[in-house]
């Protein structure tokens, strides 16, 4: 293992900024993989530091494919993640925002930038990628469609489920929309936690990433089989919304087949107990998102639906 | 009138609301059905336009005989991010100007974005006033992507702002409230002036006679306006940003909206512990700072100035 800063800034009140990447094997720039770059995704940060122990051991056991190279990088914005913040600690900007970043711009598109150089050229990339919404959902694979990587790579995890998202006007200054426009093949890996680390699903991802290396040739070892992958058009998933607000009392749970016309939660008057509002699943499914707390305002997305 | 325009329930005991002034004038005439619309908030940490707004009804429902038409006034678009000093929307970490046209199947915020552009869509003109955010200074001026610049232009130079922008289109930027009513037909000018979290009663008051005469072009005011003054638009004057190249706190020497020569001093980046100077930072080119740093700690990278370079910059 050689562990190297990519880049680095200066603060003016703390020690610089480090972003530090663990690099395996040497040859082909084969698999970069990138961990958190919101101060919130500690998860997303735990998932990596498991693969660079895992790397580690195979290293030693010479489990490490000859002429490959794997790069990780478990945290990017720790500046934020030290002081509870989820975006840029000096003016709120969000780093997976301002790719591929400028040199010569403002603090955060340098660091997208010095970042960005440093992962350019690896054959796949792989990014440890937190939702907006506070929820649970299944473990997925989600692939930024630009026509330029294979759907069926995203198979090579061994994930229940892989997703094809067509890119919003947003998404084009997010790394994994960069990394496919700079000829990396990538993809976003979603667990089911950020601001905590939930120990199954981290196991599950890290097995995921090793799976995939060993489909592609990278490492020698042998691992729990994965699922076959359903690749799903995002536009599959059914999203169903908060009639009004209230407390949220769910009766379903993730990965939960259901049936239509099954109860999903109920809402309760916050100040008077009553129940104000039922709301049932429109269609057979699965369970594949649920928003997980208590208050919730007109409109939430309360749930996310498979369509089977 | 007051109306409430778009709404949704928070989770107790509370719905966000999101309010319209209605100004209709009792002055007869050609510009009877015409209607401007003035919108701020967007934003919750930039206040400049709530004395805009102020100062524009003050002085409409003091003199209704005098307008012809209406204006409608809606002061807070984010009205939870101005309640609580936070840029966007709190519950989302959201910024609300990137989240139009929304639609009325979506979240929260996307149904409440649909509710405004619904209300505004089909206006004569419709005023977006921003104020940049905390870290930097704005001279008054109007920002218009190139793709309407032909047909916007002609109204910014109404608004008695210092200076037009005209910028290239970004992607990013086809999901501000300013895009999605430009492209339906509803001509939108956005104001970008003074610094986050204060009112710079000047510009305020600057920007109001502009309203005032932009109102007096299109027929819908007969009472007393101000000379304006003639902006300066960027056209083919090249814009250059000046970042700092050193951590620590930024001392300017120059005042904004001053001409100034290429190598000129603008200010230090000073260390506060020694006092040493981390960096001397003069002006790439020769011309005018429209945009100065206000929020004095300054990272590598940190926006210092923005300049409009002169007529003879190569
Ligand atoms: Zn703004």
């Amino acid at each position: 293992m050689r562990k190297t800063v990519i880049y680095s800034i200066q603060s003016p009140y703390r020690k610089p900024l480090e972003i530090t990447g663990f690099r395996f094997g040497q040859g082909e720039k084969a698999l970069c993989v990138v961990g958190a770059m919101r101060g919130n995704e500690v998860q997303q940060m735990y998932v990596c530091a498991q693969l660079v122990n895992r790397l580690k051991e195979l290293e030693r056991e010479g489990c490490i494919a000859e002429g490959h190279e794997i790069m990780i990088i478990p945290c990017v914005n720790y500046y934020s993640m030290n002081i509870g913040k989820r975006f840029w600690t000096m003016d709120n900007t969000d780093i997976n925002r301002m790719f591929p970043g400028y040199d010569l711009g403002e603090t955060t598109q340098r660091i997208a930038d010095g970042l960005f150089k440093g992962i350019q050229g690896y054959k796949y990339g792989v990014q440890l990628a937190s939702f907006y919404q506070q929820g649970d959902f299944l473990p997925h694979v989600k692939l930024m469609e630009t026509g330029f990587t294979d759907h069926t790579d995203m198979t090579d995890f061994g994930l229940p489920y892989a997703f094809v998202r067509e890119p919003r006007p947003y998404d084009t200054t997010t790394l994994n929309y960069n990394w496919q426009i700079w000829g990396t093949k990538a993809f976003s890996l979603y667990t089911n936690a950020t601001d905590d680390f939930d120990e199954r699903s981290a196991r599950a991802a890290v097995d995921a990433i090793l799976r995939f290396c060993v489909k592609k040739g990278l490492i020698r070892t042998k691992l729990p089989g994965g699922y076959v992958t359903e690749i799903i058009d995002e536009e599959r998933l059914i999203q169903i919304h908060s009639s009004c607000a209230g407390i949220c009392r769910s009766r379903v749970r993730t990965g939960d087949e259901i049936r239509s016309g099954d109860l999903l939660c109920e809402i309760i008057d916050p100040l008077e107990g009553d129940i104000i509002s039922k709301i049932y699943s429109p269609v057979n499914g699965i369970v594949f998102f649920r928003y997980n707390r208590p208050l919730e305002f007109e409109k939430s997305v309360l749930y996310k639906i498979i369509k089977i | 009138m007051m109306t409430v325009i778009a709404s949704a329930g928070l989770a107790v005991n509370e719905r966000v609301e999101i309010r319209r002034n209605r100004i209709t004038g009792s002055a007869k005439g050609a510009a009877e059905k015409k209607r401007v619309c003035i919108v701020t908030g967007t934003h919750g940490d930039e206040l400049e336009g709530q004395y805009v707004c102020a100062e524009t009804a003050r002085i409409l429902s003091e003199n209704l005989d005098k307008l012809c038409g209406t204006v409608d006034i809606y002061p807070a678009l984010n009205p939870l991010g101005m309640d609580s000093i936070t840029r966007g929307i709190p519950l989302f970490d959201l910024d609300m100007n990137r989240i139009f046209p929304g639609t009325a199947e979506g979240t929260m915020a996307e149904a409440l974005a649909a509710d405004i552009i619904k209300d505004i869509s089909g206006a004569d003109i419709c005023i977006d006033i921003h104020s940049s955010n905390i870290y930097l200074k704005e001279i008054p001026q109007i920002r218009i992507n190139e793709i309407s610049a032909e047909e916007l232009v002609p109204y910014a130079k109404m608004l008695n702002c210092d200076f037009i922008w005209i910028h290239s289109s970004a992607t990013v930027l086809e999901s501000t409230l300013a895009y999605s009513l430009n492209v339906t037909g509803t001509k939108t000018l956005v104001v970008e002036m003074g610094v986050g979290m204060r009112i710079t009663s000047e510009y305020c008051r600057q920007l109001t006679a502009g309203i005032f005469n932009l109102l007096k072009n299109l027929g819908m005011w007969t009472g007393e306006t101000e000379e304006v003054r003639e902006p300066i638009v960027s056209g083919e004057r090249a814009v250059d940003f000046v970042n700092s190249g050193a951590n620590g706190i930024f001392v300017p020497c120059v005042e904004h909206w001053v001409d100034i020569k290429k190598g000129e001093h603008i200010g230090d980046v000073i260390d506060p512990a020694t006092g040493k100077r981390a960096e001397y930072v003069t002006a790439p080119c020769s011309g005018k700072i429209f945009t100065l740093r206000e929020y004095p700690i300054v990272y590598g990278g940190s926006l210092i100035a923005r300049i409009l370079g002169g007529d003879d910059n190569a």
